[in-house]
């Protein structure tokens, strides 16, 4: 879980991954050395080959929230990066690309827990001192220490660093002549953006995306099928997809196959890169494998090693196969 | 001026031809190639000392106004808004329709008329009408025909020193920058891209990205302007008599970082005005364009301007003239850029 810790616990949000792209170039480098990264940011990882044109998608941006006004007491006024849960962000810790942490907080008169009336407060005693540790345009993320609890991990930005996880331990495992792009796509939590230039670029015959999923076995949960530890998530739809039924039926004949423990996905509430993969140039037949995870976008996200190494196996024998 | 003449012309989504025509004859001389595309965009080039680079620079020739969606038996037009429009803004305010900009007032009923609940809630759209003083609906239709735009029915003028206040104001000063800058001698190809239907969705910019595939662009843009009483400093998102502002993020883009500061420091540098738009609100049509083909790099500068997509805005020409110089600066350094 060595790798996994690092890629979790690395500073990332939408449109600032240049940190996480570093470290993950690190580890692709043994792969291969056709890698490079485009005008959005995405970090392209080609693997040539004389077979089919295989696009593996995931993104390795996170959520966060960008510094917009500091008052002249010091505290810094912040909008989302992504899709936070107001009701959770009170209290919560975040922590800037050079270090700096602060604690959020809110205005007294906040019953809609409106981001409008919440603040920043990184211990700074005025303004100047505060513009000399955080500027106008600076993202932080949130704080969430990496744990390993036996069958599961808990981190932060385990949406999607566990999909960049995935994708980096099938690459070494993957023995196949098609033509491969691991893709790790950045700005996907501010709506897909990277997928949508990553994919008109590579224009591939077939694609995934791998990324987390809910899972609706918590005490009065959402309503969903899919559980912690069942094994990797087949995706049939989400908010920006209807899985290729081509793909989706290689992907459980794989997993049938490999003896995989496989569970579908149906996820009501968002969209993966998927769905943008899916719509660019003339179309391109798409599917999904998904990490089964709870508490989805709060610093303390968990998942299961069971599921993740269903995830890697499977990933590995269907662009294998395909 | 060119500025009032655009400012002054009609251009709802969809309509843009009245705006279209004038930024042509303006600058057709300026250009070594014109394509207006089945969208209606209008797309100048202007050659440069070098091909190596294809430059773009663009803003959006659209307005917010409304659409005749229905005409009543007492004459009274239904409409519908095209784009966003605060309903609380435009009660009672003057519109012009059609071809004939045929006039006419956003009426709702009389205050005597309302339940106490009624009075506390904003009027919904469909509550609202437009009144061109007909007798019937047959009358009615003399003038006017579904499917006709209405504009806000606002003069151009100036307010005291070295403010403007007309309709439009967003984002005709974007085109009246355009049809300055392409005056100058330039070192790459440059595009400059007029786009249509922005307000509703970005969509005239995204085949005009498309045709033109640029290896930079910037957008220029008007921008709300909230340093009004009521609102705390951290909710101004740009200040009037501040300058040019320089997008770091809004809901459609986030700005690649060395762009936005590369603006930010070369207007610093220069003594042009210059601050950040500094709240994550509404998008332009940058967000169509750097997510076209296979991505590209694109920023945004703006002009503050009061009371956004309302009858009447209000700016100021000392942040459009800051606007334009930081557009000039881009247009002459993109060496340093990319």
């Amino acid at each position: 879980m060595e790798l996994l810790k690092i890629l979790a616990s690395e500073y990332g949000p939408s449109g600032r991954e240049e940190k996480i792209r570093d470290t993950i170039i690190k580890y692709a480098k043994d792969i291969t050395e056709d890698i490079k990264t485009d005008v959005l940011g995405n970090l392209i990882v080609h693997k040539k080959g004389n077979g089919k044109k295989v696009m593996v998608a995931a993104h390795m941006d996170e959520i966060g929230v960008i510094a917009t006004v500091t008052d002249e007491n010091g505290f810094i006024r912040f909008s989302p990066v992504g899709g936070l849960n107001n009701k959770d962000l009170i209290a919560r810790r975040v922590v800037f690309e050079n270090g700096v942490v602060g604690v959020i907080g809110s205005e007294e008169d906040n019953k809609d827990r409106k981001i409008a009336k919440m603040y920043i407060d990184i211990g700074a005693k005025n303004r100047e001192e505060a513009s000399e540790k955080v500027k106008t345009g600076d993202m932080a993320v949130f704080c969430g220490e990496f744990i390993d609890s036996g069958d599961t991990v808990i981190s932060k930005a385990l949406d999607n660093r566990a999909g960049c996880y995935v994708m980096l331990e099938a690459m070494k495992r993957i023995n196949t002549e098609n033509d491969l792009y691991f893709v790790f796509t950045s700005q996907e939590e501010v709506g897909l953006r990277g997928a949508k230039t990553a994919a008109y670029s590579i224009a591939p015959d077939y694609a995934l995306a791998i990324d987390v999923t809910d899972t609706g076995d918590t005490p009065e949960g959402i309503k969903m099928e899919v559980k912690l530890g069942n094994g990797a998530a087949i995706k049939v739809m989400d908010r920006s997809i209807l899985c290729d039924s081509y793909i989706r039926s290689v992907l459980i004949e794989t997993a049938k196959k490999n003896n995989i423990s496989y569970q579908l996905e149906i996820m009501n509430d968002g969209g993966t890169d998927a769905g943008a993969i899916s719509l660019s140039g003339t179309g391109v037949k798409t599917g999904g494998i998904s990490i089964p995870t709870r508490y989805i976008h709060s610093p303390s996200e968990m998942v299961s090693k069971k599921d993740l190494n269903s995830c890697i196996e499977l990933l590995t024998a269907f662009v294998n196969n395909i | 001026m060119l500025l009032e003449k655009l400012c002054n012309a009609d251009g709802v989504s969809g309509n843009e031809k009245e705006v279209r025509e004038i930024i042509k004859e303006y600058a057709k001389d300026y250009a070594d190639e014109i394509i207006c595309d089945t969208m209606g965009n209008l797309m100048l080039k202007k050659c440069g000392k070098s091909s190596k680079k294809t430059v773009m620079i663009s803003c959006h020739m659209d307005e917010v106004g409304f659409i005749i969606s229905g005409i009543n038996k007492d004459g009274y037009l239904e409409f519908q808004s095209v784009g966003g429009i605060d309903t609380r803004v435009i009660i009672s305010k003057k519109v012009r329709i059609g071809k004939d900009k045929v006039k006419g007032i956003i009426g709702l009923k009389a205050i005597h008329l309302t339940t106490k609940s009624e009075r506390e809630k904003v009027p919904k759209e469909s509550d609202l009408f437009i009144d061109i003083g007909a007798k019937d609906a047959d009358d009615a239709r003399k003038y006017v025909k579904l499917g006709d735009y209405a504009a806000f029915d606002t003069e151009y003028e100036k307010l005291g020193e070295s403010s403007i206040k007309a309709k439009a104001i967003d984002d005709r000063a974007g085109c009246c920058i355009l049809c300055e800058l392409i005056k100058e001698e330039l070192p790459y190809d440059t595009w400059f891209c007029f786009c249509v239907q922005e307000e509703v969705g970005l969509r005239g910019a995204q085949i005009v990205a498309n045709r033109i595939n640029p290896d930079i662009a910037l957008v220029v843009e008007s921008t709300t302007c909230s340093d009004v009483p009521g609102a705390k400093e951290h909710e101004y998102v740009t200040r009037m008599n501040y300058g040019a502002a320089v997008s770091i993020m809004d809901r459609s883009t986030i700005v690649p970082k060395d762009f936005s500061q590369w603006l930010y420091n070369t207007a610093e540098k220069n003594g042009i005005k210059v601050q950040y738009k500094s709240l994550v609100s509404g998008g332009n049509d940058a967000g169509a364009i750097h997510k076209s083909l296979a991505g590209i790099k694109t920023a945004s500068v703006s002009v503050p301007c009061r009371y956004l997509h309302s009858p009447v805005s209000i700016a100021s020409e000392k942040d459009i003239e800051a606007v334009k110089e930081l557009c000039r600066k881009y247009l002459t350094g993109i060496d340093e850029i990319i």
